[in-house]
């Protein structure tokens, strides 16, 4: 009898191996950096599988509490039920302890939540960026097994390679020495900060077929701390909510989309 | 005080356990608490969501080890040279900064020495997750012990309690080797422990892809009666020659000294900067450059 089909016989004489594979990239860039007495933290919005873009707004920076904010980059699914599991994990303190988890405690936490997932890891970059007890800007990145470290920059994703050797020359001063007789700041302003930002993605999304779109920047101002070249700003939106403590803002700018 | 201390406490086997439902994750009954951010402990050991195939090691292993597939997705972080060595003043414990993902340098500001407690020191080589979450547990349980016996636990027992944690996860993935270090009754001490179970006493030890360049300077410098001076330079020095000969190690160098009175951080040093200028700073006395490149040039003019 011939075969409908030579696909059957072709199996037949072929062992066929099978894995189980549940993850997948999803491209795109976060960043954290931590100033003085505020923090910035941002990421694109597009999300793609391959070469295609699934979609122009899947944001990939979340507000947990008003002094802490999460980016999440790397497997898109993965990410969204991290940020989840840990927003819900900040609301069982806020009920046993009637206040927000402080920001030290905050990054303690996610380090247990991945390696809780040590043997199935959360494909997982993260970056906390906030505002520390003492009112000082803090920056922690993790690896996705929950390894992590405090920085004062931290780029993450498909563009980290293009963007992190810029941060650590504009930030870092690395491999530039100060003019006779000055000195490189230890601590970059605000507005100077906010530049970089902006000028990491545009540059990003020009050399990185999977950065664009849009770009969503979140502020986080220190107890107390003026608002001094940022209020007024395009694009700017405050999303805090209590009036006596930290401040957060969100600046949402377009990309290019090609 | 016996019943804080039995909340903790590892149940009397060290098999691990894994939970099926994923919701068993961190644990219920005090999971609104704070546990210090160890949540996932409360059964006494912590629990792992395992994945539901044939081989958790295999899948972990496809997705994870760079070394077989640099394609791979998730990349953990490895490359290091720590070193420890014991002398007649205490213990020296120096390493150097870099993490690397395959051959991106993933960072350069790495804390490779995790301060257990003020007498207890651990390295880190291997996965830089594993080594940080371990030795974390490790020192709530070094804790435990100083409540329940009221008198600071030994090197050897610490350093016991992590082997055998480690060990019973034995073919699992996890990857460390690291040092305990630290100063009880018997005097300093230095123990290796790492991840296939092995656990070794000894005077000096280096762990790391850059081991071997360190141990070549350290071999040959080292003396039981070493002062603290000289004993912090060789350190130095052999975390310099890993950093100058190993691609996956550099940046910068932490030192540690751990005396009777508990550990000391000496400092940390740019190892470029030790390469011209060495420790203190003067330009020309560099571990690297001026016996190279200047000598050379004075050849040349000659």
């Amino acid at each position: 009898m011939p075969d409908m089909v030579n696909l059957s016989a072709h199996s037949q004489q072929h062992p066929q191996q099978r894995q189980f594979n549940p993850y997948t990239e999803n491209g795109g860039t976060i960043l954290a950096i931590a100033g003085a007495d505020f923090s910035v933290i941002a990421g694109d919005t597009r999300q793609s599988e391959g070469y295609s873009i699934q979609t122009r707004y899947a944001p990939k920076v979340f507000r947990l509490t008003d002094r802490a904010v999460l980016a999440v980059n790397g497997f898109a699914a993965d990410g969204n039920m991290f940020v989840k599991k840990v927003r819900q994990r900040l609301e069982w303190y806020r009920h046993a302890h009637a206040k927000d988890m402080p920001l030290r405690a905050i990054a303690r936490l996610i380090q247990t939540m991945l390696y809780s997932r040590r043997f199935f890891p959360f494909y997982v970059y993260n970056i906390l960026a906030g505002i520390e007890e003492d009112g000082s800007g803090a920056v922690y990145s993790f690896d996705p097994v929950g390894s992590y470290e405090r920085e004062a920059c931290r780029a993450a994703g498909a563009g980290q390679s293009l963007v992190q050797p810029f941060l650590d020359n504009q930030i870092y001063f690395k491999n530039q020495k100060a003019a006779h007789g000055t000195s490189h700041p230890a601590h970059l302003p605000l507005n100077t900060v906010l530049s970089l930002v902006i000028d990491s993605f545009t540059s990003a999304t020009e050399r990185h077929i999977e950065v664009g779109d849009g770009l969503e920047i979140y502020v986080v101002l220190s107890k107390g701390r003026p608002m001094h070249g940022l209020e007024g700003l395009r694009g700017m939106e405050e999303v805090t909510t209590t009036n006596d403590g930290e401040r957060v803002f969100v600046i949402r700018r377009d990309l290019k989309k090609d | 005080m016996n019943a804080i201390a039995s909340r903790f406490s590892s149940s009397s086997s060290f098999k691990p356990q894994s939970s099926l439902g994923e919701d068993e994750e961190y644990g219920s009954e005090y999971g609104w608490g704070s546990q210090a951010g160890f949540g996932n402990l409360t059964k006494g050991l912590p629990t792992f969501t395992m994945p539901q195939v044939q081989d958790p090691s295999a899948f972990l292993r496809l997705h994870t080890d760079d070394h077989a597939d640099p394609s791979c997705r998730i990349k953990i972080k490895h490359g290091t040279t720590t070193l420890a060595f014991r002398y007649q003043g205490g213990v020296i414990v120096c390493v150097d900064s870099r993490a690397t993902a395959g051959s991106y340098v993933a960072s350069g500001t790495v804390k490779k020495v995790i301060e257990i407690n003020p007498y207890l020191l651990g390295t880190m080589a291997g996965g830089a997750a594993d080594c940080q979450y371990w030795e974390t547990y490790l020192g709530m349980h070094c804790r435990l012990h100083e409540l329940r016996n009221r008198e600071r636990i030994s090197v050897a027992a610490a350093s016991k309690y992590l082997s055998n944690l480690v060990y019973s996860y034995k073919g699992m993935g996890l990857s460390m080797g690291t040092m305990i270090c630290g100063w009880d009754k018997t005097g300093p001490a230095v123990v290796y422990v790492d991840s296939d179970g092995t656990r070794l006493k000894g005077d000096l030890f280096s762990v790391g892809s850059g081991s071997t360049f360190a141990y070549g300077v350290l071999d040959q410098g080292y003396r039981w009666d070493l002062t603290d001076e000289e004993a912090l330079e060789l350190g130095r020095r052999s975390i310099y020659a890993a950093g100058h000969r190993d691609a996956f190690s550099g940046n910068t160098c932490n030192l540690y000294h751990v005396k009777e009175s508990g550990w000391d951080l000496i400092g940390n040093y740019d190892l470029s900067k030790l390469h011209y200028d060495g420790p203190q700073g003067i330009e020309g006395e560099g571990y690297g450059y001026e016996i190279r490149i200047g000598r050379a040039s004075e050849k040349v003019a000659a």
